[in-house]
């Protein structure tokens, strides 16, 4: 799908400078409309009351139809949902539709792996550290960084290591004491 | 992978939401273990999230600098990953946590460089969020290699970082140019994008740069999608500013790319070439995937406002779109039939919108009722009907006012009167609106007349007198009136006209009421009042406090010697001074102009406080045919009081051209000494005179600004039968801004629709001048302008009468 987005981008009237600032928000929302996850990367929206009103607003519009794209308030809305979850994915009007379903796929395909395919909402409050750095990996201040879910997956494998402290060997617990005396030596 | 959920570390207990109970306090407080040592990894990163949590909920604001006490100590304890990776997150949340800037700085570089893989990445970027420029100096060196870094992520984080930080430090990215340059030969294809988009940010303003840029990699081939589409976007940019001609390589690039083979959006694009496109195009419509099915739609849509035929072959597809389940595409499917759609289909199609008008957003709104010209007449009747049914209940003004528009527009033979009802929204101004619009189209006017009738019924006060003039006026059905009436606004001042009515009223005669006796107001009037139907009928005007013009009148019309004058046609705005203004006595001069006259006012003022001056009058010689009637001297003037004279001027007959003139001026009086202390004067005086300086009268004098608000239609109103034209060269003038205001001040009109603003870099321009000539015939006057070395001018002016014409081009040679 993403090889056919470079087909359709030339046929567009692309008066809009070209950019690599391609997504303007990404939004999860509850099944009531509440906002679960949002980062906002332009402007559009700069107060929190008025980014309230636009998801309620995109809430309204799209909850109700199984179709994965909109055209709203002058902005272009992909999404999916999954259970009880929204995900929408946002750009302007000029941008490439097909593009911010790359994102959005993305993003969806991730976190499915990531929650173990339980795509919702009690497993996502689960693991919200994942669905940070997941994001953080996919679009990075509106320029998308990676389109491979398992590229993805890969750099947010958070891997094994979530030992506490109580179970460290005395060796480890020595290490990281000399970390921090060497680090209060710096300060 | 799952995380598990220590229940000892929940805070709400069991609610179905985790996060749901989270207070900024009480988080902040929790923050405070982050100073403990050793610290427990797992538990600060929990608190991490939900600090991110609270941010993101926008419950807690990024900016305050020390909201979270502690984060710089996390990094003593750097060998658990979670934590690590959620301390970036936060510090690019908060990135302004400035005293702690320098400790992470060196910590993330190490990151930076370090062996491990998944921390590189986030750290560069982490670090480029809170670096400034002088920071970003020294990193430069890491930066540099991490462009060139062979691990994907750190590659496309650096790119992406630089990208960021060109904003405010545009000159140091600039020199890692090369490195970008390099990078863009990876394989991977994010990489390929990321460094594509960073180097055409950097060059986007050197379009020699950008092409060099885009022929080259039409040679090498580009592996990645993204990288294609910002090439495509690129290319075509560049086209559009060029110009560009078929020829162009940047147009082969493109073809190149496309299987399709053709651009949509290139100037002059012809029908042929976008079949190709259009076929691939129709393919998309009828994918199972919803966006493919928007975006292809979309771009028919686009390609049918220009090129409507070349869609046609797609009106099927189109027509199974219309009922597809999302509305988006339904609604622009069907607009998309509507251009290219014949007859029949449209009558469906029509109906089809009517049934799910309500449902869709707003935008969409808009774009159907911008539907250019389906040839036939009667779909568009039919068209036309649904949408006035649809403003019935449409609740946006600015909506049902387009919509208006484009119904007056369209103009359509309607035989029956449209279902309207949008007044009820916006009652007077929707009257207006629709006389506007019976005003300038000929065939909306019987239907625009019914509902004009209809209002005149209707409860509101205003609406009905409103709708009274406008059918009065409209019925009379001659151009000249609508625009004189209804396009442009009376421009008579108001408080001039309630005097003129009144005097009308009082002095009952033969002759029907003679606008043109009215003063002009100086400013333009935004309302109207009602002038053609019978003055019985007429509603009092406001009462408008007296302008300066109404106090002149009053004055001068209490002097016995300007009873026949006529009425006040002009005052000159402000004062002439005749004098220094430390001299013995001060003199002001202001000039009114009368039909056949010229009356100068003299404003003297004494400031001898030993003098007392006594029948005070100003003599005037002129040098042209102006005739010197009769002089109203001041009676007296004693110290410091100011008093006034006038002198009255018959404007020559003969030569009615000769409307500029000097005078010489002298002022005759008798002068009584006078004692200063006590104020008396003595019985006798001496004949005395005082040189003033010389009076100019020129054009603007005859002339009243008034603002026409459509130029168009009072240069065709006046009509072109005594229409002349000539061409001056300026040769004192280098620059457009001082002709423009020259002329304006010359001739004293009123530039119109802005036509005084010069935009910048421009060497030709259109000024537009409105006003009255002396005797109440309309003057216009289009001037083009054209710099080269010097300002050349060609102006052509048109009025009811000849004698203005001549003037104004007489008097600007």
């Amino acid at each position: 799908m993403v090889a056919r987005a470079f087909r359709t981008e030339g046929m567009f009237i692309s008066l809009q400078e070209p950019s690599l600032y391609t997504v303007k928000a990404i939004l999860i929302l509850d099944n009531d409309g509440d906002r679960l996850f949002a980062k906002y990367y332009d402007d559009t929206y700069p107060s929190v009351k008025e980014q309230k009103a636009f998801e309620k607003n995109i809430f309204n519009k799209t909850h109700r139809t199984d179709s994965e794209i909109a055209l709203l308030e002058g902005l272009t809305v992909v999404y999916k949902s999954s259970i009880d979850l929204y995900f929408y994915v946002i750009g302007s009007s000029y941008e490439n539709e097909l593009m911010l379903m790359a994102v959005l796929n993305c993003l969806f395909d991730s976190l499915s792996q990531m929650l173990r395919k339980n795509v919702e909402k009690r497993a996502l409050l689960e693991n919200m550290e994942g669905l940070f750095l997941a994001v953080d990996e996919i679009v990075d201040g509106g320029v998308i960084l990676e389109s491979d879910p398992q590229q993805v997956v890969h750099r947010v494998a958070l891997r094994g290591e979530d030992v506490p402290l109580t179970e460290q060997t005395v060796s480890q617990v020595l290490q990281s004491a000399k970390e921090q005396i060497k680090w209060s030596l710096l300060r | 992978m799952l995380k598990k959920f220590d229940k000892k570390d929940e805070e709400s207990g069991g609610g179905s939401n985790p996060f749901q109970h989270l207070e900024k306090s009480a988080v902040l407080q929790e923050a405070r273990v982050f100073n403990e040592t050793p610290i427990n990894p797992r538990k600060c990163a929990h608190i991490l999230t939900k600090i991110l949590y609270l941010i993101n909920q926008g419950l807690l604001s990024a900016r305050l600098p020390h909201a979270v006490p502690g984060v710089r100590e996390l990094f003593t304890s750097l060998a658990q990953p979670t934590l690590r990776r959620m301390c970036y997150l936060t510090i690019k949340e908060m990135s302004c946590i400035a005293e702690d800037v320098i400790i992470v700085t060196s910590s993330l570089t190490k990151d930076m460089t370090g062996k491990e893989d998944s921390y590189r990445g986030p750290a560069v970027r982490a670090l480029c969020q809170i670096t400034d420029s002088t920071m970003l100096q020294a990193i430069e060196r890491y930066m540099k290699q991490a462009i060139v870094d062979k691990v994907p992520s750190v590659s496309s984080s650096a790119l992406v970082s630089s990208l960021h930080l060109l904003k405010c430090s545009f000159d140091v990215v600039k020199r890692w140019v090369n490195e970008a340059q390099e990078a863009v030969s990876s394989d991977n294809i994010m990489v390929q994008y990321h460094a594509l988009g960073l180097l055409y940010h950097v060059r986007k303003n050197d379009r020699l740069a950008v092409s060099k840029m885009i022929s080259k990699f039409t040679r090498h081939g580009l592996k990645s999608p993204f990288a294609y589409c910002m090439m495509i976007r690129v290319a075509s940019r560049q086209l559009e500013e060029e110009d560009g001609s078929r020829d162009s390589p940047l147009f082969d690039f493109i073809e190149s790319c496309l299987p399709a083979s053709a651009i949509v959006n290139l100037p002059g694009c012809s029908a042929k070439e976008l079949a190709p496109a259009v076929s691939v195009l129709q393919l998309f419509c009828s994918s199972p995937k919803a966006a493919l099915r928007y975006a292809a739609v979309r771009t028919l849509n686009k390609v049918a406002m220009k090129h409507p035929s070349a869609v046609t072959a797609c009106n099927l597809d189109l027509e199974n779109l219309v009922t597809d389940s999302n509305r988006s595409i339904a609604t622009l499917a069907i607009t998309t039939l509507l251009k290219t759609g014949s007859e029949g289909s449209i009558d469906r199609l029509m109906k089809q919108i009517s049934s799910f008008m309500s449902e869709i957003s707003d935008e969409f709104k808009v774009h159907s009722p911008r539907l250019p010209r389906p040839r036939d007449s009667e779909s568009k009747e039919t068209g036309l009907s649904h949408l006035c049914e649809f403003i019935e209940d449409c609740e946006f003004t600015v909506l049902a006012t387009r919509i208006l528009h484009l119904l007056g527009q369209e103009g359509p033979q309607d035989q029956q009167p449209l279902q309207v009802h949008p007044l009820h929204l916006q009652p007077s101004g929707a009257v207006s609106a629709l006389a506007k619009f019976g005003a300038q189209n000929e065939e909306m006017l019987p239907s625009i007349l019914v509902l004009l009738k209809r209002c005149v019924m209707d409860d509101d006060n205003e609406v009905r007198d409103r709708a009274t003039f406008y059918l009065s006026v409209l019925e009379q059905k001659q151009k000249a009136l609508n625009a004189g009436y209804i396009l442009n606004g009376l421009t008579v001042s108001i408080p001039g006209l309630e005097r003129a009515l009144q005097q009308y009223t009082l002095e009952p005669s033969e002759k029907p009421f003679d606008l043109k006796s009215v003063p002009l107001a100086t400013t333009p009037m935004a309302e109207q009042r009602t002038e053609s139907t019978p003055i019985t009928a007429a509603k009092q005007p406001e009462k408008v406090a007296a302008t300066r013009q109404e106090i002149f009148q009053e004055q001068l019309a209490a002097v016995p010697e300007f009873q026949g004058l006529g009425p006040l046609f002009k005052s000159s705005p402000e004062p002439v001074a005749l004098t220094e203004s430390e001299t013995e006595y001060v003199i002001r001069c202001t000039k009114h102009t009368f039909p056949e006259h010229m009356v100068f006012q003299f404003d003297c003022t004494n400031t001898l406080n030993d003098q007392t001056l006594e029948n005070v009058t100003v003599q005037l010689e002129p040098t042209e045919a102006y005739e010197v009637l009769c002089y109203v001297p001041a009676r007296s003037l004693p110290y410091n009081q100011p008093g006034t004279c006038y002198t009255l001027v018959a404007l020559p007959k003969e030569d009615p051209t000769a409307v500029g003139c000097t005078f010489s001026c002298m002022m005759k009086f008798t002068v009584k000494d006078c004692d200063p202390t006590t104020g008396e004067t003595d019985d006798e005086g001496y004949e005395d005179e005082y040189v003033l300086e010389d009076l100019e009268v020129t054009i603007a004098d005859h002339i009243q600004k008034v603002m026409k608000l459509n130029f168009e239609a009072a240069w065709d109103e006046v009509g072109d039968e005594f229409e002349k034209e000539e061409t001056f060269t300026l040769s004192t003038i280098k620059t457009l801004e001082e002709a423009v205001g020259n002329i304006v001040k010359f001739l004293g009109m009123h530039p119109c629709e802005r036509s005084d603003k010069v935009p910048d870099n421009k060497n030709t321009h259109t000024l537009l001048l409105a006003g009255v000539f002396r005797g109440g015939h309309d003057i216009l006057v289009r001037s083009r302008l054209l710099l080269l070395d010097t300002v050349t001018m060609q102006v052509t002016a048109r009025s009811s009468e000849e004698l203005p014409v001549d003037i104004v081009l007489a008097s600007v040679g």
